[in-house]
């Protein structure tokens, strides 16, 4: 059985890794964003918070399924295929990327107006008060964050796989469900839900140890 | 003259209704003094101070600091000269992910210093404001008075000549507001940094100010010396803010008028306290005095007595002994 797991885990690893980098690459920047152009933010545009928060709310509302498919044209772009471990990367990262700007977005919100507008005082520049400040003091909401949205990627590489992604969910249902061979069904789901229950502890854990309040 | 005020106004639209924050401000700061500003909540004096750095944009007027024109700055130079203005909270408003050290190191690490220029300038620091051995503790370990320690530690960090307060002792308990205070007294003489700080406690005015704005309703409608104000009080809300500081005074209303006898209260102030006028008087005049409460409040740099008395005696004699009193410069009210 273990030539079929290893496997199924790396490909479902690898997806996971490669599509939070990519989600966050894309989702930090428009929390960032969604949060200072606010109104009473300190680079306040409010046109352009509107529509940011219109396009990512409108992304949201997509079933997971139905923006994969959307997308396959997106994949065949950038990796050349629609289907395998690397195609799905793509429609992964730009489905986690807007539930990322909102994570980021509440997150760096729970920073101290107070504190933000002491570093003004002090003439802070707009990079210096998102960098220094905003993002040090939210890090532990950020880590959750971070941690929350790594585990979606779990439940949503899981669902990939239904569409030719790999991975253990692809696993669970080809062999679990299509060719009744339960004991796979079991163990790929208990892998999964070892590494959603492993990835929380070690999320906790460093949240935690970060956070000086 | 370091700060100079000129028709500052600032207005909120709120549903198309326009409510005036502040209105008309006039006002001049010296250089090395410490500036108070007093009013109830909302009376407009936050928005005031953070007017004076442009954390509030003001509607209309113009704020000059040393002859820099602050409402005139673009982005850029109000982002420089903001550096060279430092400002305490209520709330201190330290960053919680950074320790001690960080914290007053974090205005000079914004303005591009070096890692060694920064080191001694903090050490030094922290040796003024006495966190040496704090200085790798985190905000939430402090207690408020160490944290508002570390705030004017950080906010010196530049070398500012203003240093701005907004109700940097409200959130002490009575001790460690006098211990602020004596800090920002020491920065002051020693520094020659001038100080503006707005307040809701009159014990601050009186313990540091040199003069006092009392603004009400968006307007400022006392401005003098704090030794002024405290002896006479031109407006209701200056004589309130006054009163809640001497004690007993409400107490004399109950005493009975009797016949052959005035109730009057006395004021003194600066050298006149140190005068034994009460027994010059019952010398000079066929009157008997019977004190009935009396106070005394150090301020800066002078102090202020009161005392409520009850001449007893013959009506012509009374009237006598208050024009002595009158000569003598002492404010004088009969109840």
């Amino acid at each position: 059985m273990s030539e079929l797991i290893v496997p199924a885990l790396l490909e479902t690893l690898y997806m996971v890794f490669f599509s939070t980098i990519f989600s966050l690459i894309i989702g930090l920047p428009l929390g960032i964003l969604l949060v200072i152009t606010e109104k009473g933010g300190i680079w306040e545009k409010s046109m352009l918070n509107q529509t940011l928060s219109g396009i990512i709310n409108v992304l949201r509302s997509f079933p997971f399924i139905i923006l994969m498919i959307l997308l396959f044209p997106l994949s065949r772009l950038i990796v050349g295929s629609t289907i395998g471990t690397k195609a799905t990367i793509v429609p992964l990262s730009i489905a986690a990327a807007p539930f990322v700007a909102r994570i980021i977005e509440s997150a760096l919100k729970e920073v101290d107006r107070g504190v933000v507008e002491a570093s003004l005082s002090m003439g802070a520049t707009i990079p210096q008060i998102v960098f220094k400040v905003l993002i040090p003091e939210s890090m532990p909401s950020l880590v959750m964050g971070i941690t929350l949205t790594i585990i979606n990627l779990i439940g949503y590489s899981a669902m990939a796989g239904a569409i030719g992604g790999g991975g253990l969910g692809d696993l669970a249902i080809r062999y679990g469900l299509y060719r009744f061979q339960t004991d796979i069904m079991i163990v790929s789901v208990t892998i999964i839900i070892v590494l959603v229950q492993g990835i929380q502890l070690i999320g906790n854990k460093i949240a935690v140890s970060i956070n000086k309040k | 003259m370091l700060i100079r005020v000129e028709n500052l106004s600032k207005v909120y639209k709120n549903n198309n209704e326009e409510v005036y924050a502040l209105k008309n401000i006039n006002l001049e700061i010296n250089s090395g003094e410490i500036f108070g500003i007093i009013g109830l909540s909302g009376a407009g004096k936050s928005t005031l101070i953070r007017c004076l750095n442009r954390l509030e944009e003001p509607t209309e007027g113009k704020i000059f600091i040393d002859d820099t024109e602050i409402t005139n700055l673009n982005k850029k130079d109000l982002r420089n000269i903001r550096s060279e203005i430092g400002m305490i909270f209520q709330h201190f408003n330290l960053l919680s992910s950074k320790n001690v050290y960080e914290n007053i190191a974090f205005p000079l690490e914004l303005e591009g210093k070096n890692k060694k220029e920064i080191n001694e300038r903090v050490k030094t620091l922290l040796r003024y404001v006495d966190l040496e051995d704090k200085k790798l503790s985190y905000p939430s370990q402090l207690s408020g008075g160490q944290k508002q320690r570390v705030a004017i530690a950080r906010a010196l960090a530049n070398n500012p000549k203003l240093l701005l307060s907004d109700e940097g002792t409200s959130a002490l308990d009575p001790k460690t507001t006098k211990s602020i205070l004596q800090l920002l007294n020491r920065i002051r003489k020693e520094f020659g940094l001038t100080i503006v700080l707005i307040t809701h406690q009159m014990e601050v005015i009186k313990d540091i100010c040199d003069r006092v704005a009392i603004i009400e309703n968006g307007e400022i409608i006392e401005l003098d010396t704090v030794e002024e104000v405290f002896a006479n009080p031109k407006t209701k809300t200056a004589s309130e803010f006054v009163s809640n500081l001497k004690t007993n005074i409400e107490e004399e209303i109950k005493y009975e008028k009797k016949p052959e006898s005035k109730l009057v209260r006395l004021g003194f102030l600066g050298e006149n306290s140190k005068k034994p006028i009460v027994s010059n008087m019952i010398k000079n005049f066929d009157i008997d005095v019977n004190i009935l409460s009396g106070n005394i409040n150090e301020l800066m740099t002078t102090s202020i007595g009161n005392l409520t008395v009850e001449l007893l005696g013959k009506d012509e004699e009374i009237d006598r002994a208050i024009q002595w009193l009158t000569k003598e410069n002492i404010r004088l009210e009969v109840i």
